[in-house]
């Protein structure tokens, strides 16, 4: 399936400074997959040691949240827009 | 979804803060001529009481359209001084106010605003002692700190006190902006159950900003504040909304609750507050940084050994676009592209890594150390204190 996953700006430095990737997958773990081939930087951000999707890092597929669909398994059709979003604190000071 | 905060809905007879003066009617002429507000929203604005924590980027819009719009009681939580870098983008303070508490600063334009509202102020750092007892006498608290720790602390004593968290944080030109903790919604922890480990995540003050970001995020943040207050409109209540400044584009994602949330969950595991620095990683900001257990050389050290015309290599780990601003003449290789470009660096060659604090050059070196590099020191406070204590003709950023 041909899908756009959107990279946040805080991972574009690991990911060729790209707002965006087009990729082929059938589900998020291949879309993910896909992307930290590409861009090996990606990997420590996106995982922790023991391969599990950070907790700081979210994936949407559309709008909704893949923790409440099929996970990594969640499957994608064509023209779904798979988003990464970590959490980000800045605000304040400095 | 309906109001369900606390702001009393009809006037008290008798109650003289209840009904509005000629003045104030004036003043607010342009919601009381509109039906969504109207005389009933703003004499619940005008008994409501909205805590800001935080009166920098996010603070400055926010305090100023709350104070503006009549919001009768405003609470003001900072501990930091006004400084130069701050103006770029927090538009309470000007020129005049460098070196002066926020608070201090922030309270005088409040009042020059507005002297008919109440400003209360907290010259302090939330901490978990002191939470639940600034946050208790308000109907709404806005969130517009600048880390991990206060964040997850504004969360819990939300959730626990059971009041609004209108929430907002920047990134570089990227915002994000909800409301967490509202009874029946979705809090932080059932979006970010995990804080970043420090260092993965770059702050502000790394990554930059936008000075216009905070301006919109902070008014979106005080339009939901006013809405919530109101009773009208739709809130962001179970919707994440992304703002990307340099696209120029909104998007929104679903929020859920989760049933397993440690804080608001159906069997939470977390009822008080915690220690929040240790449970973001961070003990003490020093200690935090690899900088303690890398080799180092001072600035002046640097300096004389230089003069004397020892042979070292200067390796500058910053972006290319902070090079353009100063650097000290050294090969430029951005800490991201290391683990590639190692092979442009010769070992047996002594090597003083540097870049604007020490922070990200002492990763460098423990990076170098492991890839078998021998001689790599850290130059230390970077080129900070290299203006400070050796050129200060080198500007600081």
């Amino acid at each position: 399936m041909a899908v756009k996953v959107i990279i946040p700006t805080p991972l574009r430095p690991y990911a060729g400074k790209q707002e965006s990737v087009e990729m082929e997958a059938g589900n998020v773990r291949e879309a993910l997959a896909g992307l930290t081939t590409r861009f090996g930087e990606l990997k420590k951000h996106l995982y922790s040691d023991d391969g599990r999707l950070r907790s700081f890092v979210n994936v949407y597929v559309n709008d909704e949240d893949i923790r409440y669909l099929e996970k990594e398994e969640t499957q994608l059709r064509d023209g779904d827009i798979v988003s990464i979003v970590p959490s980000i604190a800045g605000g304040a000071r400095k | 979804m309906a109001s369900k905060i606390k702001v009393p809905n009809s006037p008290e007879a008798g109650n003289s803060s209840a009904a509005l003066s000629k003045e104030e009617i004036m003043r607010y002429s342009r919601h009381l001529i509109m039906p969504e507000v109207g005389m009933d929203g703003q004499l619940k604005l005008k008994q409501a009481k909205v805590l800001c924590i935080g009166t920098g980027g996010l603070g400055a819009p926010l305090g100023l359209y709350l104070a503006a719009a009549g919001v009768g009681r405003i609470g003001l939580v900072d501990f930091d001084k006004v400084d130069l870098t701050n103006l770029q983008r927090q538009i309470l303070f000007d020129t005049n106010d460098i070196g002066r508490p926020k608070i201090e600063a922030a309270t005088n334009r409040l009042r020059d605003l507005n002297p008919d509202i109440q400003i209360d102020t907290f010259e302090t750092r939330l901490t978990s002692e002191n939470a639940l007892d600034i946050l208790k006498d308000y109907d709404i608290v806005v969130d517009g700190t600048d880390n991990f720790p206060t964040r997850y602390l504004v969360n819990d004593a939300c959730v626990i006190l059971g009041k609004p968290n209108v929430y907002g944080s920047i990134f570089r030109f990227e915002g994000q902006i909800t409301i967490f903790a509202y009874p029946g919604g979705p809090c932080y922890r059932c979006l970010y159950p995990e804080p970043p480990p420090p260092g993965l995540v770059p702050s502000c003050a790394e990554g930059g900003v936008l000075g216009v970001l905070p301006g919109i995020v902070g008014a979106i943040q005080a339009a939901e504040t006013l809405k919530l207050i109101i009773g009208k409109g739709e809130s962001l209540v179970g919707r994440l909304l992304l703002f990307d400044a340099l696209a120029m584009r909104f998007r929104e994602l679903k929020l859920r609750k989760n049933p397993e949330c440690p804080v608001c969950g159906e069997y939470p595991t977390i009822t008080k507050l915690i220690d929040y620095e240790e449970f973001c990683g961070i003990r003490g900001e020093e200690s935090a940084s690899p900088a303690q257990a890398v080799p180092e050389i001072s600035p002046r050290e640097l300096k004389s050994r230089l003069d004397r015309g020892d042979d070292l290599f200067i390796l500058d780990v910053r972006e290319p676009h902070e090079y353009q601003i100063c650097n000290l003449d050294g090969h430029l290789i951005p800490l991201g592209e290391l683990s590639r470009r190692v092979n442009e660096l010769d070992s047996s060659r002594e090597i003083v890594a540097h870049c604007r604090s020490g922070k990200r050059s002492a990763e460098a070196v423990e990076f170098l150390r492991s890839a078998g590099f021998r001689k790599v020191l850290n130059l230390k406070g970077g080129i900070l204190a290299w203006s400070d204590e050796v050129d200060a003709s080198v500007p600081k950023y």
